[in-house]
């Protein structure tokens, strides 16, 4: 039996005092008094309980978090995460390099991850204490946003 | 001869980037190394020339998972320099910090990186699809540690309100009362967590440790005491430094530490275990007690129980400090700094973390000396290694890698915390 609530959450993943790595909170700022009523707006550092306890108790989600992929700064990629896991490092090699990925097959292992798991990625530029997020970055969250508006009209 | 190398490049499952490398001959184990890889991080370096106040923000920063123990290191020792006191509401206040961070460290050490070795599974991930409530309980009793560290520091990780002479900000009673329904349900859950790893099975790897931590007589130690070990040694931190000897080894960018007296010794929850029994809150002792733990354990395998029994102790102390709280009337009391040398150990979750600076008359510092736990305890880590991986040396490749790195896990080694400066030698010029 699926005792869930109907709940729909955006979270954003990082941290804003680390350049690029605030992408993720910057897309919950720019979202804020764009979405409907029921949807909640979470920024989140990370923490993979705290993660783990806001994805058992929704029912849709949305995640932004930066990234490192090799890839042109601001590119943006998806994923649903309750059809497939990320394509992310396996296993745990330590609690330094405990993160989303892995915060999110923790979640599928408990068979707690919601029915809708949106991901997207950011690749980021610049990682550096203080610094603001890059133009590639701020031009990607805002084009995040706008998929998230148009994901949860309804 | 018969000779074979066991190496495993990348440990797993612990905090930081290490490695172990283990020669056999003939059945024997002919040497056992860790090594120590991540790079030196110079904090000891980068502290000499800044204000004195602003040490337990940069020390903190050591860790991401102690940050707590490095402050406490840190603001004891300063406090020691300059002849401050501390109300005795700061200092239950500094206990309960500590609570939190045991309670976080140790939980998420016995859920995320030990116990799955115990159960045969590569990972957290694959643990929870057996043990789902096990690794829920683990989480929850985490986020509880997380919670306390938050209220009282302001942020979980690398928290911001402790100060030198107090902490820029204390709770109101009402904030920290809010709290006693949760820690309830915690001390519960690590009540249901020692006898859960109770049950784990244990090698029969026992060992004759020379065992260093904090003893107080009343307390169980986190932040205060003298520094005891189990073959006589009875002294204040300040005298730490004249009874070691730290050495660089080539294979690590953490320096070996030894006793002067007594060589190699093991300090964090087995030593503060065996040395400190009669501290325990009576629920933890009992817990122990029944889950077969004797009031000394010398079995590293166990100290996954250990742990377990001090995440008890720590929701219950957490509770008793709560009760009896009373708001200081200032949450720092009032200093200047002088010239002056301060010394301090603390417990942290992984054992003793001793801290030295040396201020000159306006604060700044000069010097500062920090000797974390994971450094000294390499030696007792190897000397596992040679002892008991040749009981393991018949298992599948596999199982001997796993064994072998359980036999490093056993100390929970913070090898990030660890790494120090690096002699570099410049030959050929």
């Amino acid at each position: 039996m699926n005792r869930r609530p109907a709940r729909r959450r955006v979270i954003g993943v990082g941290n804003p005092d680390r350049g690029d790595d605030g992408a993720g909170p910057a897309c919950i700022e720019a979202l804020r008094g764009r979405l409907p009523l029921d949807v909640e707006l979470i920024c989140c550092d990370g923490e993979p309980a705290t993660l783990l306890a806001l994805l058992e108790s929704a029912s849709e989600t949305y995640l932004i978090d930066a990234c490192v992929a090799a890839l042109p700064a601001g590119r943006v990629r998806r994923w649903d995460a309750a059809r497939r896991p990320l394509p992310a490092r396996t296993g745990i090699p330590s609690t330094h390099g405990l993160g989303l990925p892995e915060a999110l097959e923790l979640a599928r292992a408990l068979g707690v991850l919601p029915r809708r798991c949106v991901v997207y990625a950011i690749e980021g530029r610049s990682y550096a204490a203080g610094e603001p997020l890059s133009a590639p970055v701020r031009t990607a969250v805002e084009s995040v946003a706008r998929r998230i508006e148009r994901a949860t009209a309804r | 001869m018969r000779s074979r190398t066991i190496r495993v490049d990348r440990l797993a499952r612990v905090e930081g980037e290490g490695a172990v490398r283990l020669v056999v001959r003939n059945g024997e184990i002919a040497s056992a190394r860790l090594s120590i890889f991540e790079p030196p991080r110079f904090f000891e370096a980068l502290l000499r020339g800044r204000a004195y106040t602003e040490a337990p923000d940069i020390t903190s920063r050591i860790c991401g998972i102690c940050p707590v123990a490095y402050q406490m290191s840190t603001v004891h020792a300063l406090e020691n320099a300059l002849g401050i006191e501390v109300s005795a509401p700061v200092r239950d206040l500094r206990r309960l910090l500590y609570c939190g961070e045991w309670i976080e460290s140790h939980a998420l050490h016995i859920t995320l990186l030990h116990a799955p070795g115990f159960l045969g599974c590569d990972s957290a991930i694959e643990m929870a699809r057996e043990h789902g409530e096990a690794l829920r309980r683990g989480l929850a009793l985490k986020q509880m540690g997380n919670d306390i560290i938050t209220l009282l520091g302001g942020r979980s990780v690398h928290p911001v309100s402790v100060c030198v002479a107090g902490f820029h900000r204390v709770p109101r009673r009402a904030e920290l009362a809010g709290l006693t329904e949760r820690l309830e349900r915690a001390r519960e859950a690590a009540l249901a967590t020692v006898r859960w790893t109770a049950g784990f099975e244990f090698p029969d790897c026992e060992r004759d440790y020379t065992f260093v931590a904090l003893h107080h007589p009343r307390e169980y130690p986190f932040n205060a005491g003298r520094i005891a070990s189990n073959r006589g040694l009875d002294i204040p931190s300040a005298e730490f430094e004249r009874h070691i000897e730290r050495r660089q080894v080539r294979r690590s960018t953490a320096l070996h530490t030894e006793l002067r007296s007594a060589g190699p010794y093991l300090t964090g929850p087995l030593a503060r275990y065996s040395l400190n029994f009669e501290r325990l809150a009576p629920i933890a002792q009992e817990a122990a007690l029944a889950a077969g733990l004797g009031r000394s354990c010398t079995n590293p395998f166990r100290s996954i129980v250990v742990r377990a029994v001090e995440v008890l102790h720590a929701c219950d102390e957490a509770l008793r400090i709560i009760a009896r709280y009373e708001e200081p009337d200032a949450a720092a009391c009032a200093h200047e700094p002088r010239a002056a040398s301060g010394f301090a150990a603390t417990e942290a979750p992984r054992g003793l973390l001793y801290h030295r600076y040396r201020l000159d008359a306006d604060g700044t510092l000069l010097e500062a000396c920090i000797v974390p736990p994971t450094a000294q305890n390499q030696a007792a880590i190897e000397e596992d290694l040679r002892r008991f991986a040749s009981r393991f040396l018949a298992l599948p490749r596999t199982q001997l890698r796993e064994r072998c790195e359980q036999l490093v896990r056993n100390h929970d080694p913070c090898i990030s915390c660890a790494t120090h400066f690096l002699r570099l030698q410049v030959t050929g010029r």
